[in-house]
């Protein structure tokens, strides 16, 4: 066990002396991303078409994903440092927060919600994204809402938002749910693709993104008042202001350039990998809202 | 029904992915063996204090799941490295599942050691110190070569174990070969097959390696 | 630093229903006992007919429990319960696929490929433990049985087994602590054992280090509980004067 710290002290050591004397005025994150030359980025697997691996499953791509690049683009030229690395770190509904807060990754931009309880524990730039919580189910199931659910099998993710209020839900209403907890969202539809749930309950965006990976796309429909509307955000580590600024200027800078009609465009307007797809999903009222003004609040504090 | 052509195409993922795995298992395997001869000689040490700690340790890591130990230091190694250091410090998934692989295995293996140092017989321990040998001498010279050659099949029996746990890693996301298939079977839609070929995989990787340390079990056999 | 420690977190409402987190350990240690305790029972059954036939005079039947071993030993647990909760189902004849898949709550569906799961699994290893303890008996004792005029049947079931079980219960009290630790898997595929609830916990509650500390006291106890229990029954069943009965 003894040389545990010593590496630590060695490591320690080494940063200190190769951190250049202006980084001085850089705190946080930005810090770390100038010392270590490298910025961590969380991303998902399976968020259709937010945040996931098309073809190349070394290489997530989404649309999260093109806006975190935009964020990088902007650190890079803030730090003065073209040759920034990037390195990628695969996150889950349920590992994301954690790994935000304990340093694992500087900047997550998936699917993530934006909400009061998860703004105690990280930090989100502007919205990037609204959704509608709803479900998925086969068009010959005879689910048209909430209500058809009573006693049957429904599948959502661990870890999300939408875990919650099924819980919730069925607790409260004593609906008699048997709620699957599937690890991500590909899990998840393949839950209801093979019939061992009845619907499938999640941001509706997401909904659709499963859809366009279904065997029979067409047998397949998203149904259900929404139970909530959520704002996505991309999350940093809590209280880092400095940092939090860059991203949330790089964010907005691609709304009001336009640039963000060409990337919504490009994943939800026109085929997608892998299965080249059309989500054939225009952009909503609230999401052109929430470009025109851009804010870093909760749906449920606008 | 079932088709496994898509197979041919994502293989240079899965490739990667079993590098991983192969990684992972080699690493975890060395330093296991490291910390766990460690933990064997203080466990056998005539030091009261230490030989209880090491088999605190040692107790604690094998009542304890393997799948357990690896979530938790995935959240936790970070933290507590902010706490040590002060800073943030990137730990990936590779590095805390390894973390994770070494202290766990180090328990099992400590105990492999152990018994190999204990089948030695007591004599060349004095008579090494009689010819004058301190005691980590006595150990590096005469006691581990000859436990370590006993061992050897039991060291590689847990290293396939090992390289079969290696697949709890999906737990945290991390891409390594069951993880590497799983991911890809479940985009193009055909979980089944990229998981009957992850299986093969394992079996063909793992039989072979068996039936190699039984081999060389005859053989190493006095 | 922003952890806010709080180890009073366990009495303290989860927002669902009138539960508190504590409940969700209760239930998911349920979960857990129940995983192994009967996955013990399908590996003990299926381990020791294959420990058997492992040592019968027959090279067919050997040779298929041989088999059998290297199959479940050399493909890694959670890629065996992937195969049974994902791919079984789908194999199944139409109307049980849909009884399986629709019918059965979720929960006790998953419970079933779990439960099988380990105990195909731990059965191979439970095999070996089985062959060894037989074939450490003397080889004299087979003889004379068969000299007395025993069996086959009669030969295992009389002389040989209850021998062999006595001598291999270390070994086994090692496979059956590992099913409680290997039931764990069972997270992955949504089932709401110990280690499903304290990750659950963690992240509804954010206290991450509080919520795997209890779980892993939780382990340890059972672990060291049953051991102890395991020595107790290991001592009274011993057969006087063999060598295995151990020092004391």
């Amino acid at each position: 066990m003894r040389f545990i710290p010593r590496i630590l002290s060695t490591a320690i050591a080494a940063a200190l002396i190769c951190s250049p004397a202006f980084a001085a005025e850089l705190t946080g994150t930005l810090k770390k991303i100038k010392d270590s030359g490298t910025i961590t980025l969380g991303h998902r697997d399976a968020s259709i078409p937010f945040s996931y691996f098309g073809d190349n499953p070394q290489q997530p791509v989404g649309y999260s994903h093109d806006l975190q690049l935009k964020v990088v683009e902007a650190i890079k030229q803030e730090l003065g440092m073209p040759d920034l690395k990037v390195r990628y770190n695969l996150v889950t509904s349920q590992t994301r927060i954690p790994l935000v807060q304990n340093g694992t990754v500087d900047l997550e931009c998936g699917s993530t919600t934006n909400n009061v309880e998860r703004q105690r524990q990280v930090d989100f730039s502007v919205g990037i994204f609204e959704v509608g919580t709803r479900l998925l189910a086969k068009k010959t199931s005879g689910v048209s809402d909430f209500a058809d659910l009573k006693g049957k099998n429904v599948v959502t993710t661990a870890g999300t938002t939408s875990e919650r209020l099924l819980k919730i839900m069925n607790a409260d209403k004593q609906m008699g749910m048997n709620i699957i907890s599937a690890k991500d969202h590909g899990e998840s539809f393949l839950m209801l693709e093979s019939g061992r749930a009845l619907a499938f309950m999640m941001d509706d965006a997401l909904l659709y993104g499963e859809m366009a990976k279904a065997k029979q796309p067409a047998d397949w429909a998203v149904v259900g008042t929404p139970q909530s509307f959520e704002i996505y955000g991309c999350m940093m580590r809590k209280g880092d202001e400095g940092f939090k600024q860059v991203v949330d200027q790089a964010i907005s800078a691609t709304f009001a350039s336009g640039e963000i009609n060409a990337i919504y465009d490009k994943w939800f307007m026109q085929p997608i990998p892998p299965k080249n797809l059309n989500l054939n999903f225009p952009m909503s009222d609230e999401l052109k809202k929430l470009i025109a003004n851009p804010t870093d609040k909760s749906a449920e504090q606008i | 029904m079932m088709d496994f052509s898509a197979i041919v195409p994502a293989l240079p993922g899965l490739w990667d992915g079993l590098l991983m795995t192969l990684q992972l298992m080699v690493m975890g395997v060395l330093g296991g063996v490291v910390l766990g001869t460690l933990l064997a000689l203080m466990r056998l040490s005539h030091n009261r204090l230490l030989a209880t700690i090491a088999a605190t340790y040692v107790n604690y890591f094998r009542s304890i799941p393997l799948l357990l130990v690896i979530t938790w230091f995935y959240f936790a190694v970070p933290f507590i490295l902010r706490w040590i250091t002060g800073e943030d410090t990137p730990v990936g998934a590779f590095a805390s599942c390894l973390v994770a692989f070494v202290m766990f295995e180090a328990a099992y293996f400590c105990e492999i050691v152990r018994a190999g140092i204990q089948a030695i017989p007591r004599g060349q321990m004095g008579a090494a110190q009689a010819l004058g040998m301190s005691y980590g001498q006595t150990m590096r010279l005469i006691i581990l070569p000859q436990a370590f050659r006993k061992m050897t099949p039991l060291l590689l029996q847990q290293s396939i174990i090992l390289f079969q746990d290696t697949s709890l890693v999906y737990t945290v996301g991390l891409m390594d070969f069951l993880n590497a298939a799983r991911s890809r079977g479940d985009i193009i839609g055909q979980p089944h097959e990229f998981l009957i070929f992850a299986g093969l995989v394992y079996f063909t990787i793992s039989f072979a390696a068996a039936q190699v340390v039984k081999l060389l079990q005859k053989r190493l056999a006095v | 630093m922003n952890y806010n420690w709080d180890w009073a977190i366990f009495f303290k409402p989860t927002g669902i229903g009138s539960e508190i987190y504590l409940d969700w350990f209760i239930t998911g240690l349920g979960w857990t006992i129940a995983i192994a305790i009967v996955g013990w029972i399908i590996a003990l059954a299926l381990g020791s007919l294959l420990g058997v036939m492992r040592t019968v005079p027959n090279r067919w039947i050997a040779g298929a429990a041989t088999a059998y071993v290297e199959i479940f030993r050399n493909v890694p647990l959670l890629v065996q319960l992937f195969l049974w909760y994902f791919l079984v189902p789908d194999l199944l004849p139409e109307p049980l696929q849909i009884w399986f898949k629709q019918d059965l709550n979720p929960a006790t569906s998953a419970y079933l490929s779990v439960v099988v799961c380990l105990g195909l699994f731990t059965a191979a290893r439970v095999c070996e433990q089985v062959r060894t303890g037989i074939q450490a008996l003397p080889a004299g004792q087979t003889a004379a049985a068969y000299a007395m005029g025993f069996r086959l049947p009669q030969i295992y079931s009389n002389v040989l087994l209850p021998q062999a079980y006595r001598i291999i219960i270390p070994p086994l009290t090692s496979e059956f602590l590992n099913i409680f630790k290997n039931s764990s898997v069972a997270s992955l595929i949504g089932l709401m054992e110990l280690l499903a609830q304290t990750k659950q916990t963690a992240e509804f509650s954010a206290n991450l280090f509080e919520a795997f500390t209890l779980a892993t006291l939780i382990y340890f106890t059972l672990n060291m509980g049953l051991m102890l229990l395991m020595r107790a029954v290991e001592k009274k069943v011993a057969v006087p004067g063999l060598i295995a009965v151990g020092g004391k």
